[in-house]
């Protein structure tokens, strides 16, 4: 899934020039994708997990399972926090590191998550066997890959963005590589990156609760938590127990957003690096507590000084560095030797691919695979226009209102973070119990979650519009539809591509939980591409799954490149006045 | 007699080239010497775009010169070095960093115990007027303010050569000239352990106040036109004779390298590639205005025409160059005489003055008549933007290529001698006028 929420941080999001590196990319990152997919499935011994433990619908173990839901949460942020770090600190600092990370990263986000849990399930399980840690950490890396590139995007943009006279002045008072990091860098970086970790929590619960609950094969999976809660009150058609799902997800969100974000985008302000004083700092009670308080002495300022102290250690193993001009010619040997080595890795990857999915799949696999992708892509197609006709008018309607905004934005941030799988049994038992028609019922629910992106951007737009240009628009007497096509659609049209964007991405994920769905033993299917994927996970058909996912992609690429950029570079274009 | 002591910093024979994007090298500096000597302040003064900022950062160690030797107090210098700091135009504060942290940074590499820095932090702000202020953030100060805190960063690691790349030009003249004064007060109190400042400026009289020792830089490549020395004692007096015939000599050296780069009679070398200053024909039009209404009856010093206009130095001379290049104005010396023409421009209303641009436009910036010629020629009256910054990326690296490509459009758009459709990238004669 991709958020550019750069529009609204405020960075200027600069889209590179398609070219020969991008399909590159999508070969390596697919063909590892199919060659796991076969891999796995040619592994022959059975994975069984021992000893897990039974899960109760009593409303009383719940809270006990949000707990265990909110910690793999955790424990996923903390991995994207190492992996942003560890991955986007050389593609931002060196540019052969970049030639290949940066197009790797491009294509990982449009991979459906969801899409490929059952390999990782499976490679865990296989890591750990007949333990519980198996599943644990694939859940856990479900949630990760939900977050961490974009996270690690944000975090490699934020480097490339260094200012030039902050960067001399660290250069000048001979910052060390890792007095530089700690000291400008991170801090630099550290509004765009808690923006995007704020974003890609959303995803992140409908992700948790998407794989905790996961059947591949005759691999059964449950781990104690809110998602596996509501697996089994499926099963056990139980409307009752869906609802106190719903509550305690409710509570988490709730506390998450005032325990940990609310804090931390607070304690976050002061890196803003624009030297204005804010119009509307963010305050959390949480922080004006904890720095009131005598904790704060005992443990918060002593901690403070240690990592102050260590920010400031010079860890200089290299010796000074000296920075040739960026002018220097290209060193042609290691360049050629490093293109080679490209290219080879990516031949290899090629005839693997060629030479195993010729054994395990068919061109009619391809053709009916083919078909599916078109019917989810018309759906989703579909739905982000209809969920826009609706939310761009109240969007505009609630962001031309302050007053309004501020009770309502917080609203749709939650219910974007929502996961909404929670929500599909209600809707599941309302299709079965009216007999509605599969086909035309189920699509939407792919939306459900996702489309509320639109709605908060679109109010994020219009309530950042210029007030001048709506009073002259007033003064003109600009009316009616030329209003809204001379005035405000321009003006917030790239906050409405920036929350399509995302609402698309979310949809094609969405689309492998919602087309086909189960009430008991009433199993409803609506056909597409997510069906199809959800279809060969329940048969654990390795190499039709891995071709499902790599169609998908390849989908979510192609929309991505041939309509939203192009979209988002002329939004970004038109609006600019300088 | 005592054997001299080396300059503080020594640059010979130092050339800085950068690419064009053609590949081709485009040189910034050429063959410039300079040696900085103890006890001095030494300016650095030119029009923007001369390179002044670059040799700056070269003797900073910041730039890594293509060619020549850079070398501080007899040593070669490989990079930044202890001893040599900067104070910096934008002021390069850490806006996360408060005013004590943000001069801590400057001790950072010194790696000194915690309590001895902030000993020495306290004392540097202290010295430069912002006790009461240590624990604000950036944002919270005003620009002044804000800039003394780049000073205090600079100065509490006690370096030998102060490096000043135009460090008053992003404040008000008010604050400019508190904190101008301040800094000579304390350099002449001899509270610093610094030994020489070099400063770089485009400010003629900023430069006259400071400094003991002026080399003018002149532009494409940068090198040094003229060195010029200041005897005058400190404080200094802007309205003693003495600082005025200072200033004129210098005001006539900067006039007279625009009127060899723009003489529109000796341009035939790279006749298309002539770099446009990015003024407006409204600019243009307002200062012939200014310039042929009393009290200068078309005809004015710019000392006392920038003066009067409150205009900058950096804003006055890319105006007299545009007006002598297109004719409507000579420049001789440190005098700017508007032509006859000139007089019928500054006094005709819309239509004619816009007649009458289009008409020296044709004549005297040949770009613009390059591009009306293709246009012209082409059976559709089309042309993308692109081929004329093919055309001048030959000859300019991709900079100055699109800013004077940027003027061409806004002075034939003025004209209406063509028209450019930004969206599709393509100038036209849509909007042109027959």
């Amino acid at each position: 899934m991709e958020h550019h929420a750069e529009v609204l941080s405020g960075a200027i999001w600069q889209p590179r020039p398609p070219g020969w590196r991008d399909p590159v990319a999508v070969l390596l990152v697919l063909g590892v994708v199919i060659l796991l997919g076969i891999g796995i499935h040619e592994m022959t011994t059975p994975f069984v997990v021992q000893h897990q433990p039974e899960i109760s619908l009593s409303p009383a173990v719940l809270p006990y399972y949000t707990l265990r839901t909110v910690m793999r949460m955790l424990a996923a942020m903390a991995a994207s926090l190492i992996f942003t770090f560890a991955y986007a600190t050389p593609a931002g600092k060196s540019r052969r590191a970049e030639m290949v990370l940066i197009p790797i990263l491009d294509v990982l986000q449009s991979v459906p998550i969801l899409g490929y849990l059952s390999f990782t399930v499976a490679f865990f399980v296989s890591l750990f066997p007949g333990s519980v840690l198996g599943p644990e950490l694939a859940a856990i890396f479900a949630i990760f890959t939900s977050q961490a590139w974009n996270m690690a995007f944000s975090f490699y943009q934020s480097l490339r963005t260094v200012p030039i006279d902050l960067d001399e002045a660290s250069r000048s008072f001979r910052a060390s590589a890792w007095q530089r990091f700690w000291r400008l860098e991170v801090p630099f970086a550290m509004p765009g990156l808690i923006w995007n970790m704020m974003m890609s929590m959303s995803g992140g619960w409908f992700f948790v609760v998407a794989s905790e609950a996961i059947s591949v094969g005759d691999l059964h999976l449950a781990l104690p938590g809110v998602g596996s809660y509501v697996a089994v009150a499926i099963e056990k058609r139980d409307l009752g127990a869906v609802g106190w799902a719903i509550l305690a997800m409710t509570v988490a969100i709730l506390l998450y957003d005032q325990l940990l974000f609310r804090p931390l985008v607070a304690w976050a302000d002061k890196f803003r690096a624009e030297q204005t004083a804010a119009q509307i700092v963010p305050k959390s009670w949480l922080l004006d507590l904890f720095r009131g308080s005598n904790l704060h002495q005992v443990i918060g300022e002593p901690l403070a000084a240690a990592m102050k102290r260590a920010s400031r250690a010079r860890l200089s193993f290299t010796g000074r560095r000296h920075r040739h001009p960026r002018w220097s010619p290209p060193r042609v040997v290691g360049e050629s030797l490093w293109l080679g080595l490209l290219a080879g890795a990516l031949v290899y990857v090629a005839w693997a691919v060629a030479r195993y999915a010729g054994s395990a799949l068919t061109w009619k696999d391809v053709s009916i695979v083919a078909g599916d992708g078109a019917l989810t892509l018309a759906r989703v197609a579909i739905l982000v226009v209809l969920a826009s006709i609706v939310w761009v008018p109240i969007g505009v309607g609630i962001g031309l209102r302050p007053r309004l905004t501020a009770r309502v934005q917080p609203v749709t941030q939650f219910l974007a973070a929502f996961p909404a799988n929670l929500l599909f049994p209600i809707a599941v038992f309302l299709i079965t119990r009216f007999d509605l028609a599969p086909k035309l019922w189920l699509p939407p629910l792919m939306i459900l979650g996702t489309q509320w992106y639109i709605l908060f951007n679109v109010i994020a737009g219009a309530s950042n519009f210029p007030s001048d240009l709506r009073e002259a628009a007033a003064s003109f007497r600009v009316r009616h539809w030329s209003w809204w096509r001379d005035v405000m659609l321009p003006g917030i049209f790239p906050y409405f591509v920036t929350g399509a964007i995302t609402a698309s991405g979310g949809a094609w994920n969405a689309s492998i939980v919602s087309e086909t769905v189960s009430w008991g033993s009433t199993s409803l299917s609506a056909g597409g591409l997510g069906a199809y994927i959800a279809q060969m996970t329940d048969a654990g058909d390795y190499p039709r799954i891995a071709l499902g996912v790599a169609m998908m992609s390849v989908l979510v690429i192609a929309a991505n490149r041939l309509l939203w950029r192009p979209l988002y570079a002329y939004a970004e274009r038109r609006t600019r006045l300088d | 007699m005592a054997e001299p002591t080396p300059p503080v910093l020594d640059l010979r024979k130092i050339c800085v080239t950068f690419a064009k994007p053609s590949g081709e090298p485009f040189p910034v500096l050429a063959n410039i010497d300079v040696s900085i000597q103890e006890g001095e302040i030494l300016g650095l003064l030119g029009r923007s775009g001369c390179g002044k900022s670059t040799l700056l950062r070269v003797a900073a160690g910041l730039i890594r010169p293509s060619s020549g030797t850079v070398s501080y107090r007899g040593a070669p210098l490989v990079g930044p070095t202890e001893g040599i700091a900067v104070v910096f135009q934008t002021f390069a504060l850490y806006p996360w960093l408060t005013v004590l942290e943000n001069v801590e940074l400057g001790l950072d590499a010194l790696d000194l115990p915690t309590g001895q820095a902030r000993r020495r932090a306290n004392a540097a702000i202290d010295v430069i007027g912002l006790d009461g202020f240590q624990s604000a953030y950036p944002r919270e100060l005003s620009g002044g303010m804000r800039q003394r805190v780049g000073f205090a960063r600079a100065l509490v690691s006690n370096p030998i050569l102060l490096l000043m790349d135009e460090p008053f030009s992003a404040l008000d003249v008010l604050t400019a000239e508190t904190l101008r004064t301040d800094f000579l007060d304390v350099w002449a109190s001899h509270q610093l352990p610094t030994k020489a400042v070099l400063t770089v400026t485009h400010n003629i009289e900023e430069a006259v106040l400071m400094c003991d020792r002026i080399l003018v830089l002149a532009a494409n490549p940068g090198r040094i036109a003229a060195e010029i020395k200041v005897p005058l004692a400190q404080p200094r007096n802007r309205l003693d004779p003495a600082f005025h015939a200072i200033v004129d000599e210098i005001y006539s050296i900067l006039t007279a390298r625009i009127a060899a780069t723009t003489d529109p009679h000796g341009r035939v070398p790279h006749g298309l590639v002539q770099q446009l200053p990015e003024i407006s024909a409204d600019r243009l039009g307002g200062f012939a205005e200014a310039l042929a209404a009393s009290p200068f009856d078309g005809q004015a010093e710019l000392p006392g025409v920038a003066r009067s206009l409150t205009l900058q130095v950096n804003q006055l001379f890319p105006i007299a160059a545009a007006l002598h290049m297109l004719e409507f104005a000579e420049l001789h010396e440190s005098t700017i005489k508007l032509t006859a023409a000139g007089r019928v421009f500054a006094q005709s209303g819309t239509d004619a003055r816009k007649r009458l641009f289009r008409e020296h436009l044709l004549h005297f910036v040949p770009l613009a008549a390059h591009i009306r010629q293709i246009l012209d020629e082409r059976e559709d009256h089309r042309a993308p933007r692109g081929r004329f910054e093919f055309e001048l990326e030959d000859h300019l690296p991709e900079r100055e290529a699109d800013n004077t490509l940027r003027t061409a459009i806004s002075w034939g758009r003025y004209a209406e001698l063509y028209g450019y459709d930004d969206r599709t990238q393509v100038f036209t004669l849509d909007h042109a006028a027959g």
